[in-house]
């Protein structure tokens, strides 16, 4: 028999297939928890749900009472010579059952909308997506170059960092009000709440990144005629790309944050309209179904991402990619348009030590 | 001092055919002038330490110069300033003639941590220098395949750093560095990480490469006999300030062979080195060398049970 390595172990690396159970378990755990509380009366279940009124002339089949009030008013009828009501345990309405939130997980799709202007949810979704999709796409198409200049020249970084730094601080959401005076009351400030909430992180966790690059590496590249901005495009960002990847892809996550409240700002939209009406309409197992659906839109998003960029990055993991060798030719195949000067050839006898030895 | 005592020859004494070749050697043009190159280091407590004090020679074209000395000398700081890494505090430093600021590809640098690029594939390291100076990369791959083939390692094109051993990874910033054509080739202790093997070929590999390619090579090391096996001349430099001590022309004929290690001639030279580098007398000159004969050593282990 081998002995199997222990399940703890300080900074080892656990077998591929305790991983997974690992993860499993950390997501069935919470499952069973919910399970216990929702399925085991007497775990918690601090209501009755009225089944036959009998004598109590509030009670309706289907309402839910607080024990105690049950009681008392059963005690009331007796007292009456009325007939007992009778009900089952249940839990609040806000905790609703996790297969009434798996059925939701589908009928909240199929249900119509109870009011002209309400919207489906996978229209719901849909804009949600499109809010974040922008926010953080305009966030990074100017964070990440100002990132990269604050990180490589100290000039910038001494005339950017600071006033970043204070903004940082300014919680988002601060920002909605301003955001719908300037920018009206449609997608333009949610997606403005968005920015603001990665945008100033963005830089500053781009410039750290850029900062650690190996010194080593910059002197190398100088030696072999490597100087100015063109060490930070073939030099600096090249050997930070992958951290950088990295570095978006926990930011993508801040911006899914900033999500619901990007989206109260102005007139509701997206999932969180779509949450607060069902909350409205005490439809509880939607709100939850919704909330988990952006909790997996999150983790998958965040996983695929992961995926691509073990293939984009080989020389991080040793392995060979089909997706990077695409990427390489289609860069390779441009010319770099400078001054070339022609050298010649280097004469084959140069070149093999058998030549003349 | 003492090679009058010994049996061995004279260091400095050269066989015709040594000595014809050190009068060709000199007629060669000058590639390399240093004069009177000077730096100096602020420390962090304010105080000033002198690296490197007036240090003057001459490299002529296509000769394989060895730096040597104790370690903390300023070797490493020499060629650094050689290669424009950094900027002397007093001297010049000229280049056929001319006077060089700043790092450039005509001196080409070998790094002891071999400072390859990760993202890039064996055959993208060595095409950097001529992409760089506007070669088109179809003629860029070719002449890199060229280089990459003189170093040997034709199979591993394609391959990342992180896949080559240390000998490999060396062998490709060596190629990396020649791609440029460099007048000049500078190596701060470029084996110094290799096991002994590995180092043993590496050095064979490289002089073999300095015959076929039309460089001057400055290589620093703190290994005599890496030194003696490699060089023209040998400049000797002692520490604090870092000084050039003596300029040895190596009397070891070429070409050369691990076979001379054991040669009168060889053997002589690496005596006066030892003497220059580990002087005989004790501590009082080597005010921050530690003694390490005299550390104080409690024993940690019970009596009886001896390895000695
Ligand atoms: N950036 C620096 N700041 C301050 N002092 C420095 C700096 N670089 C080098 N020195 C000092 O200069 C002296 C020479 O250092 P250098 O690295 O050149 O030695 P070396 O001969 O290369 O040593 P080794 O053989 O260990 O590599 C040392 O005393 C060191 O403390
Ligand atoms: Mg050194």
């Amino acid at each position: 028999m081998s002995v199997s390595p222990p399940w703890f172990a300080i900074q080892q690396p656990l077998a591929s297939r305790r991983r997974l159970l690992l993860g499993i378990v950390s997501f069935v755990l919470p499952l069973l928890i919910w399970c216990a509380v929702s399925y085991t009366p007497f775990i918690w279940h601090p209501m009755v749900r009225v089944e036959n009124p009998g004598g109590v002339s509030w009670f309706r089949p289907g309402l839910l009472v607080e024990r105690a009030v049950f009681a008392a008013e059963n005690e009331k009828a007796l007292a009456a010579s009325q007939p007992a009501a009778t009900g089952k345990r249940a839990n609040p309405v806000f905790l609703p059952e996790p297969h009434k939130v798996a059925q939701a997980f589908y009928t909240a799709f199929t249900t119509e909308p109870k009011l002209r202007g309400d919207v489906w949810l996978h229209e719901s979704l849909w804009r949600s997506i499109q809010t974040i999709f922008w926010g953080f796409l305009i966030s990074c198409i100017i964070g990440i170059p100002l990132g990269i200049l604050c990180g490589a020249y100290a000039f910038w970084s001494r005339i950017g960092e600071p006033v970043i730094d204070f903004i940082r601080y300014m919680p988002a959401p601060a920002f909605g009000a301003l955001a719908v005076a300037v920018l009206g009351i449609n997608d333009a400030p949610k997606i403005a709440i968005i920015f603001i909430g990665t945008f100033f992180q963005q830089v500053l966790v781009v410039a750290n990144t850029i900062r650690r690059t190996d010194p080593a590496l910059l002197e190398a590249a100088q030696t072999l005629g490597c100087r100015g901005f063109r060490l930070v495009l073939h030099v600096i960002v090249p050997s930070k790309l992958a951290e950088l990847y990295t570095d978006t892809r926990i930011l993508l996550g801040w911006a899914w944050t900033y999500l619901i409240v990007a989206e109260v700002v102005g007139v509701s939209s997206g999932i969180t309209f779509f949450i607060n009406q069902q909350a409205k309409y005490r439809n509880f197992e939607n709100v939850y179904a919704a909330i988990i659906m952006i909790g997996l839109l999150g983790l998958a998003t965040d996983q695929i991402l992961a995926f691509i960029g073990k293939r984009l990055f080989p020389w991080e993991t040793q392995r060979p990619s089909r997706i990077r060798a695409f990427i390489t030719r289609l860069f390779s195949s441009r010319r770099t348009p400078l001054t070339a000067s022609p050298r010649p050839p280097l004469s084959s006898t140069a070149t093999s030590p058998e030549a003349r030895s | 001092m003492n090679t009058s005592a010994s049996p061995l020859p004279d260091y400095r004494a050269q066989s015709p055919a040594v000595a014809a070749r050190f009068a060709k050697l000199k007629e060669r043009p000058v590639v390399l002038t240093v004069e009177n190159l000077t730096r100096r280091f602020t420390k962090a407590d304010g105080t000033e330490t002198t690296a490197i004090e007036n240090i003057n020679f001459v490299t002529h074209r296509r000769e394989f110069v060895c730096i040597l000395g104790p370690s903390g000398c300023g070797k490493s700081t020499l060629i650094r300033l050689l290669a424009g890494l950094d900027t002397p505090t007093s001297g010049r430093l000229l280049l056929d003639g001319k006077e060089v600021h700043g790092p450039g590809p005509e001196r080409g640098m070998v790094f002891q941590g071999y400072t390859l690029f990760p993202w890039k594939t064996v055959t993208q390291n060595v095409m950097f220098g001529p992409i760089m100076r506007g070669t088109d990369s179809d003629e860029a791959r070719r002449e890199a395949l060229q280089w990459i083939e003189l170093v040997g390692l034709s199979k591993f094109a394609d391959a990342y750093p992180n896949q080559l051993s240390g000998g490999m990874k060396q062998r490709v910033a060596i190629a990396r560095a020649l791609a440029n054509n460099p007048r000049i080739l500078l190596m701060d202790e470029p084996f110094g990480a290799l096991d002994a093997q590995t180092r043993a070929q590496m050095q064979k590999h490289l002089l073999q490469i300095w015959k076929n390619v039309d460089v001057t090579i400055l290589f620093i090391t703190h290994d005599l006999d890496e030194a003696i096996y490699l060089a023209d001349r040998i400049l000797v430099l002692k520490a604090n300030p870092g000084r050039v001590d003596e300029l040895i022309e190596v009397p070891v004929p070429r070409p050369r062979s691990p076979e001379q290690f054991f040669s009168a001639e060889f053997l002589a030279t690496r005596a006066r080195l030892d003497a220059l580098i580990h002087p005989p007398q004790p501590a009082s000159a080597l005010s921050d060398a530690i003694a390490t004969e005299n550390l104080p050593i409690i024993r940690l282990t019970q009596s009886g049970d001896d390895v000695e």
